[in-house]
């Protein structure tokens, strides 16, 4: 049974006399993992950052689980069940892998008045760290500073930290951004497993990945939803075809 | 390094300063006294800049405050009670930066630190200009406080030497205190907000809350080394709130190094020795502290707290960063 | 208050705030297109206000002083700028503040040992040396309108120089894309060192102006220096237009505030800035 968990209703942005988002719909479903694509400049960062609390909207709601949250910034969203992953990567470059994502777990549990305990010990948030860093596949590198981290493992942190948060619905930003073949199917096998109880959102270029794991495509095109179905049925499509002419030769 | 030999070091250190009064003549004893209650000032700035990357270029506001509440709550020819005017000080201290916290954390980057200062000025132009500094030259505490609790009184301020070890004690509760609040959660999200603040919000972090507490929290300890410079002077101006002072607090912290509280500590002595020894030389000594500021940011950017990692590396080639 | 006083209490606070945009206006480029924070800034209205004393004692003439004066303290300005701010360009704000709070003092200390820590006066030209009567017994000194009047021209000056002459959009474009504007074959360098040398000029001819009025002390630097993080911070860091309104705004706050409630005189400013603060934390006018 797929539930909506996030919807997107007519998501609105200008800026100042351009248009980046014009009545944009998307709804994210538990289970499910919805792939927004496009080219260039259609809109893509302007949604996400909607959708995560980065950006207000300029009109239109986002309702998650139901609930109105469109006046809510992103840690609020956070503790509504929100993860966002960025496209450029956004880690603490000088913390571990372990503390980068001990961070994110402890969000969870703040405990701001605790003065005397020492926070690297604290067992929930180490124990769930440890859980988000392994499920991301990142097991065995928790003590590396994360700056010093590959490319494609830095990608694999920014995901840890979203689970470490225990989100419910992912927003990932170009998490392929960069990768190797080998690193890209580790990345979508972990997709896979992860959109087993979450909603998740997947902002891409990859086109292989993004078939092979998506199960509703949306695209669009210069600030607009153009069309939005199954993969085939996107696959298919002529309109979809020549918004990327000269783009990727898949899709 | 180590950290087993930075322990080691540190409490030689407080071994060093607490058996210093025995061989030091009382002049150098009440300036050592003077140089552990600028490192208090310094630790508390530290917090700020240091660990929470907020460049607070007004921190000598709380440090100014909380030194006129005990002049000002104090009665003219009798002692007060010590316990109260510390609270009463520390107290107004820490609502201050708590009220304009609640302004300047509206800001970042450049415009903070420049608003820090103009609320700073503020303060001053309070206490010099209106009834409330009473004097634009100053005011006296002419009787130091007394530390009676319930009849029992367990040291005597009007003793140089209990006053020192008062101030000692003061010191090194304000460091581990600090230490534990670094390490703490609390801490680590300062940290995390110094690192990636757009993270730590993403993350689910209220960052504007976090960095008004540390805002708070660093304008109370400041207010702790401004009550304690009224109470070992006995003389409050409205200079103490200058944005000279604030200059110097902050040319403290980055002479030890960001980051350090032990540096922090480090860099009162040597700001302070530096002072000292420049104004033996020449009545133009602020032109060769300006030199020094000058030539330690250009060449010396991690500060003396940096000293230690830097002098290791070159004994051991090749160590391999932590 | 009747209506010339406050005609002329109005005139003083423009002048006062025209004088301040000059000072403010160097520093709001500077930050806006190098990013840099300098402290020192009002060390160089300092400096004009002592070269206007030493030099109109040298040839009996404050404007002749000016006429020279402008071009010493627009190569003294680039000369710092090559030695030392080119230095800060990497560096993060803290280390900025920290390096131009060791020159305020270098600059200070220089000056004591050459000049010495006495105030000196500075004679009004004697060209303006006459005041405008307005009433039976008020008039105001016709300096004070030459000054207001300069200002407004330099103002004036600035805007051509941004928006029609091929340097300010040089200035303009660089403030937004360093390498881009590198790559176009403008000398990046160079361009900034005219921005700096350029605004120390600025302030520099305040404090020249100011000498007659203001007379000539130690310390006078750092009071303008606040006042201007102030108009920066108000009117938004970059933008010219946002420190002339916020200048002004500065010049009547502050003018008025002084004869509405004396006591509190240095505060009006402040709690303007504060109210600013609460509605627009960035500047009324803030750029990029």
């Amino acid at each position: 049974m797929s539930e909506a968990m996030l919807v997107a209703d007519r998501l609105t942005r200008h800026f100042g006399g351009l248009t980046a988002n014009l009545e944009v719909c998307i709804t994210l479903e538990r289970g499910k993992l919805h792939a927004l694509l496009g080219p260039n400049g259609a809109g893509k960062s302007t949604c996400i950052n909607m959708l995560s609390g980065d950006l207000p909207p300029s009109s239109g709601r986002i309702l998650l689980g139901g609930q109105d949250v469109t006046a809510l910034d992103s840690a609020a969203r956070s503790h509504r069940g929100v993860g966002r992953s960025y496209q450029r990567t956004n880690i603490f470059p000088q913390f571990t892998v372990l503390e980068n994502c001990r961070l994110a777990a402890q969000s969870r549990r703040p405990r701001p008045w605790r003065i005397f305990t020492d926070a690297m010990k604290t067992r929930d948030t180490v124990e769930r760290a440890q859980a988000a860093i392994v499920e991301a596949g990142l097991g065995g590198r928790e003590t590396r500073k994360a700056g010093l981290l590959s490319h494609g493992e830095q990608r694999q942190l920014e995901i840890a930290m979203v689970l470490a948060t225990d989100a419910r619905v992912l927003l990932l930003d170009e998490p392929l951004a960069g990768m190797g073949s080998e690193e890209s199917a580790q990345m979508v096998e972990l997709l896979r497993k992860l959109k087993q109880n979450r909603a998740i959102l997947l902002v891409e270029h990859d086109m292989d990945a993004v078939f092979a794991v998506a199960d509703t495509i949306t695209v669009m095109v210069e600030g607009s939803v153009l069309e939005s179905g199954p993969p085939a049925q996107i696959r298919n499509s002529a309109d979809v075809q020549a918004a990327y002419l000269g783009e990727d030769e898949h899709g | 390094m180590n950290s087993t030999v930075v322990l080691l070091f540190k409490l030689a250190v407080v071994a060093a300063l607490v058996l210093f009064p025995a061989i030091g003549s009382s002049f150098y004893v009440e300036m050592v006294a003077k140089v552990l209650v600028m490192a208090i000032f310094a630790m508390s700035l530290a917090l700020l800049v240091g660990f929470t990357g907020l460049v607070s270029l007004g921190h000598a506001a709380y440090f100014g405050i909380a030194a006129y509440t005990v002049a000002l709550i104090a009665p003219e020819y009798e002692a007060a009670n010590l316990w109260l005017v510390l609270a009463a000080s520390v107290l107004a201290a820490g609502a201050a930066a708590f009220f304009i916290g609640l302004f300047v954390l509206r800001t970042k980057g450049i415009y903070f630190i420049m608003v820090t200062l103009a609320f700073a000025q503020m303060a001053y132009y309070i206490f010099h200009d209106t009834a409330l500094g009473r004097s634009s030259d100053g005011i006296y505490l002419n009787v130091k406080p007394d530390a009676s609790i319930a009849g029992w009184m367990p040291f005597n301020l009007d003793e140089p030497l209990h006053l020192y070890y008062f101030i000692l004690a003061a010191m090194v509760v304000v460091f581990m205190l600090l230490t534990f609040v670094l390490r703490s959660p609390f801490g680590r999200v300062l940290a995390g907000i110094n690192s990636n603040e757009h993270r730590m919000k993403s993350l689910g972090y209220a960052t504007f809350r976090y960095k008004l507490a540390a805002f708070t929290l660093a304008g109370a300890l400041a207010g702790v080394a401004g009550f304690l410079y009224a109470v070992l002077f006995g003389f409050v101006t409205p200079e103490y709130l200058s944005w000279h002072q604030s200059g110097n607090v902050l040319m403290m912290v980055i002479l030890g190094g960001l980051g350090s509280l032990a540096g922090a500590v480090a860099g009162a002595f040597a700001f302070i020795g530096l002072q000292e020894m420049f104004s033996d030389w020449t009545k133009h000594w602020q032109l060769l502290m300006g030199l020094v500021i000058v030539a330690a940011v250009l060449f010396m950017p991690s500060g003396l707290a940096g000293l230690p990692r830097r002098i290791f590396r070159m004994v051991n080639w090749g160590e391999d960063d932590e | 208050m009747d209506f010339t006083s406050f005609l002329i209490q109005i005139l003083n606070a423009l002048q006062y705030g025209l004088l301040l945009f000059l000072v403010a206006s160097g520093l709001t480029l500077v930050f806006g297109i190098m990013g840099i924070i300098n402290l020192a800034h009002g060390s160089f209205y300092m400096l004009g206000a002592y070269l206007a004393f030493a030099l109109s004692s040298l040839t009996g003439n404050l404007m002749l002083a000016i006429v020279i004066g402008i071009p010493l303290a627009f190569a003294f300005g680039a000369l710092l700028e090559k030695l030392l701010f080119v230095h800060l360009y990497k560096r993060d704000h803290l280390q900025q503040v920290l390096l131009t709070y060791g020159l305020i003092l270098i600059f200070e200390e220089v000056r004591s040992l050459t000049v010495g820590d006495d105030v000196h006066g500075v004679d009004i030209p004697a060209l303006f040396s006459a005041s405008i009567p307005l009433s039976d017994n008020l008039s105001y000194p016709v300096y004070r309108l030459v000054i207001s009047v300069v200002c407004i021209a330099l103002a004036v000056g600035l805007w051509w120089l941004m928006q029609r002459t091929r340097l300010g959009m040089m200035i303009r474009a660089g403030s937004f894309n360093r390498e881009m504007v590198q790559s176009l074959g403008v000398n990046i360098d160079m361009l900034y060192r005219t921005v700096f040398a350029l605004g120390v000029a600025l302030a520099a001819l305040a404090g020249m102006l100011a000498a007659p009025i203001s007379s000539v002390y130690p310390g006078m630097g750092g009071s303008v220096l606040i006042i201007s993080f102030v108009i920066v911070v108000i009117g938004g860091i970059g933008s010219v237009w946002g420190a002339l309104v916020a200048a002004l705004l500065v010049g009547f706050a502050d003018t008025f505030g002084k004869v509405l409630m004396p006591e509190l005189a240095g505060l009006a400013v402040y709690l303007l800035m504060a109210v600013v603060l609460l509605w627009r934390p960035e500047g009324i006018f803030r750029k990029g």
